[in-house]
């Protein structure tokens, strides 16, 4: 097995995980791994050393970019479930809040946040990640994280009301 | 100590929580952090908010990874099943730039002249119907049955476990190949009566695309890696053939 294939198949529940928490959908988020996997193997050729993991974060941040602004000319569907359910304490309700909380993102400080705390890459691997520069970076992670504190302090019994 | 003097920033606060931090403005941020009780809780609230997103899908990676995430059946999908001979496709696939084996396909695109694929789909036409000796070696017997067609075909056969699509191993025969050499004959069967075989033998052709062939109802697909061919026959649409057919390259070949 080359290096470059190893490389890809070692990294294949990272990008799991981080698609999981990128998406907050299994199915979406597996999809998104297998569109990521075609497109590396597909372009191995384009490889040209460095660090596979973070080539791979960047194809699959580039395609759940892509997956966004096409289900963004579609009408939105809205599930009505998940918000009709009662509230509960202990770790589902907070499960769900970060959900929540992650959702209330735009999509790069989503990405920004989840490549830092999650799959802890460093200010310079996302800044490559996102093509930006790492200046860039620390202001997507500083109005996440002010978003997110806003959201679970605030905003939920707002965001209740309305119902 | 001029460092320690300067006022900490917000950004100095993120690169504290992420590990980011120059180590010599690390004192100095703690005794920021000291004297500045609301900072010092925002610092807390990142840390917490880091922890709640590692419990809630740390896990994901310890997970098992789903087979169509594994990159054999994801090469696999690759090697089209839909029209290889297609114009369009040929030419996707070269702008693409695709896997070695691909590439080695399409530079040789005429089929070889012989395929085992004729003498599957007659294997299967005259066994299926066998209702009481339809194969030689029963399941009950699978790590004889291996042994005794791997030394016959020449190579080594993993007989592929198809419960995952419904099907049970019935067994297998030994078969002479269409060049003359040993072919190794397995027959599997669902609970309701429907029976697939797979056919294997040693080929000379080079590795190939994933061709179909149909002989009335009965349906087959070949693929040749490394000198081996495959046919999984069985009279079925085309999805329910391919599904029984990527289960059995999953667990074949390499």
């Amino acid at each position: 097995m080359s290096s470059f294939r190893s490389g890809v198949e070692a990294a294949i529940p990272a990008l799991r995980r981080y698609a999981r928490a990128l998406t907050r959908d299994a199915e979406t988020a597996d999809d998104l791994v297998q569109d990521t996997l075609v497109r590396a193997l597909r372009s191995e050729h384009l490889f040209h050393g460095g660090d596979v993991r973070s080539w791979l974060y960047t194809i699959l941040t580039n395609l759940n970019r892509n997956r966004l602004r096409s289900l963004a000319r579609r009408p939105v569907m809205t599930l009505l479930g998940d918000d009709d359910a009662p509230d509960m304490s202990g770790p589902e309700a907070g499960s769900r809040d970060i959900e929540r909380a992650l959702a209330s993102l735009v999509e790069e400080q989503r990405a920004a946040l989840l490549l830092v705390v999650l799959e802890g890459l460093t200010y310079r691997e996302v800044a490559e990640v996102q093509g930006v520069p790492v200046g860039t970076v620390m202001s997507r992670l500083a109005r996440a994280r002010a978003q997110i504190r806003g959201f679970l302090d605030g905003e939920r019994p707002a965001l209740r009301r309305v119902k | 100590m001029i460092d320690r003097d300067l006022p900490v920033t917000e950004g100095e606060l993120h690169a504290y929580v992420d590990g980011e931090l120059a180590s010599d403005r690390k004192p100095a941020v703690e005794a920021w952090l000291a004297s500045h009780p609301d900072d010092l809780a925002r610092v807390n609230a990142w840390r917490s908010l880091a922890d709640a997103i590692r419990s809630r899908y740390g896990a994901v990676a310890t997970e098992p990874v789903p087979a169509r995430l594994s990159l054999r059946q994801i090469e696999w999908a690759g090697r089209s099943w839909r029209g290889m001979a297609a114009a369009a496709t040929v030419a996707a696939f070269l702008a693409g730039g695709v896997a070695g084996w691909v590439a080695r396909t399409i530079a040789v695109p005429a089929p070889p002249a012989a395929t085992p694929m004729t003498d599957a789909l007659d294997a299967y036409s005259v066994y299926v119907v066998e209702v009481r000796h339809p194969v030689e070696v029963p399941a009950n017997e699978q790590a004889h049955l291996a042994q005794w067609l791997s030394k016959r075909v020449g190579y080594e056969l993993r007989i592929p476990d198809l419960q995952p699509v419904g099907l049970k191993l019935v067994g297998g025969r030994l078969l002479p190949g269409p060049s003359g050499e040993a072919a190794a004959f397995f027959m599997y069967e669902s609970g309701s009566g429907e029976r697939f075989t797979l056919y294997s033998t040693r080929n000379k052709a080079p590795d190939s695309a994933v061709r179909t062939d149909w002989k009335g109802h009965v349906g087959a697909l070949y693929w040749s890696e490394r000198n081996i061919a495959y046919v999984v026959s069985g009279e079925a649409t085309g999805a329910r053939l391919r599904k029984v057919a990527e289960t059995v390259y999953a667990q074949v070949g390499r």
